[in-house]
């Protein structure tokens, strides 16, 4: 009964919030309302049993989204009252309520008439796992069930930044992403910069290591080490690396090269595509989520960082 | 009413709300925000439909919920992208607007 309480109270405060993102007038207070949201979205996901997935989401949904969008709200400045200005009329608000309505009203029906029992997979995931030699389910399935899932999300990744980069006007081209951060160096800020990292990388390693059996993982990981990464940044004690660094590059795509290579040694050693020989699933597995860390940090620090800013040569 | 019921219904109205944002809200980054408020509304019901496949001896069916995770941080490589786009249509424009005929074009 407290525990319906508990879990009715969190939706409607949720759903509250959402509700202020979007109608709220200010932009930075839409964002404020956002990242509140995203942790509590990840008090959801400990009512739902997804453990793997709160961690994500604190780190992910709330935190690096959050931080990206205050970084681009202080950028675009200035152009929010010319989009109040522009604003649909009320026939097209009409239109949208009803629309929004409808769906929810259908997917709500949807919810209500679901099949029981419900469809699962559980029971072959916990028939399987003790031969991949991992203990926590969802390590289990991101790295060994549905390993095709998770290689085409690293490239997706890759992808993604080599977008975001391709966005750089021409002259900045190879040049370093992000503005150059100064702050007092006997400052608070930056004295957290020297005494967070150490501190925020043994945790990070625990994570990455008990997601083996535990949750956490290498996304929980590497957002952490991308954490840390920005916070020396931001605090002005070390700078972006120019994007035409060939090591930088190199640690951008080494997980995906990784997981490829281990998915067409499967071919020949386990008969398929991304199949691990029996006894040596776990080192395999180990080894892929260790390539995929560098590839996870660079990518989720350098599109938190953002196109580059600098021509390359400059360092101011 | 149990729990996976109960979050796949605010999971209903969380697409919806978001939904709703991202058709009247003009500024892109608002847009943005609402279609992550939409995206987290999905998430929610899918992880809904995880909880309610829990079975042997597991407390939710692991494979929608690892789908999940490459989906959030998915959302936010997009996110990302997103942004970047907006911020160069806005340095290279000097206006947020997404309308084919901006408003101070239309004015003269």
């Amino acid at each position: 009964m407290t525990g319906g309480i508990v879990s009715l109270s969190m939706l409607l405060l949720l759903l509250a919030l959402a509700v202020w993102t979007v109608v709220v007038r200010e932009a930075f207070l839409a964002i404020a309302g956002f990242v509140a949201y995203g942790l509590l979205l990840s008090l959801v996901w400990v009512r739902l049993y997804g453990i793997d997935v709160a961690l994500t989401e604190a780190a992910i949904g709330g935190g690096l989204t959050g931080a990206m969008l205050i970084g681009a709200v202080s950028r675009l400045r200035g152009t929010e009252a010319a989009a109040r200005a522009e604003r649909s009329g009320a026939g097209v608000h009409a239109l949208a309520l009803l629309l929004s309505l409808a769906v929810t009203a259908t997917l709500a029906l949807c919810v209500l008439v679901l099949p029981h029992p419900a469809p699962t997979l559980a029971p072959q995931v916990a028939e399987n796992l003790p031969v991949t030699g991992v203990g926590n389910p969802i390590t289990g399935v991101l790295l060994a069930f549905r390993a095709l899932d998770t290689l085409l999300e690293a490239i997706v990744l890759v992808i993604g930044l080599i977008g975001v980069w391709s966005l750089a006007p021409d002259r900045f081209w190879g040049g370093r992403p992000g503005l150059r951060y100064t702050s007092d160096p006997d400052g608070i800020l930056a004295y957290f910069a020297r005494l967070l990292p150490p501190l925020g990388i043994i945790f990070a390693v625990y994570i990455f290591w008990a997601g083996a059996d535990h949750p956490g993982g290498k996304f929980q990981s590497a957002t952490i080490l991308a954490a840390m990464w920005m916070l020396v940044l931001m605090a002005g004690l070390s700078d972006t690396p120019r994007i035409d660094h060939r090591g930088l590059r190199f640690g951008v795509v080494i997980g995906p090269l990784v997981f490829i290579a281990i998915g067409v040694l499967g071919l020949f050693t386990a008969g398929a595509l991304l199949a691990y020989p029996p006894q040596w699933a776990k080192p395999m597995i180990v080894v892929v989520e260790l390539a995929l860390l560098p590839t996870l940090t660079l990518v989720l620090g350098l599109l938190l960082a953002g196109p580059p800013l600098r021509r390359p040569g400059n360092t101011s | 009413v149990n729990v996976e019921t109960m979050f796949g219904l605010g999971a209903a109205a969380l697409v919806g709300t978001g939904l709703y944002g991202l058709i009247v809200l003009a500024h892109p980054l608002r847009k943005i925000i609402a279609f992550n408020v939409m995206g987290t509304g999905v998430f929610v019901l899918f992880g809904a439909l995880a909880k309610r496949g829990a079975a042997a001896g597991l407390a939710a069916d692991p494979v929608p919920q690892a789908l999940l995770i490459t989906a959030i941080v998915v959302a936010f490589a997009a996110s990302a992208l997103a942004i970047a786009l907006i911020v160069r249509l806005i340095e290279s424009t000097d206006t947020a607007s997404l309308a084919s005929d901006p408003p101070d074009e239309a004015a003269t």
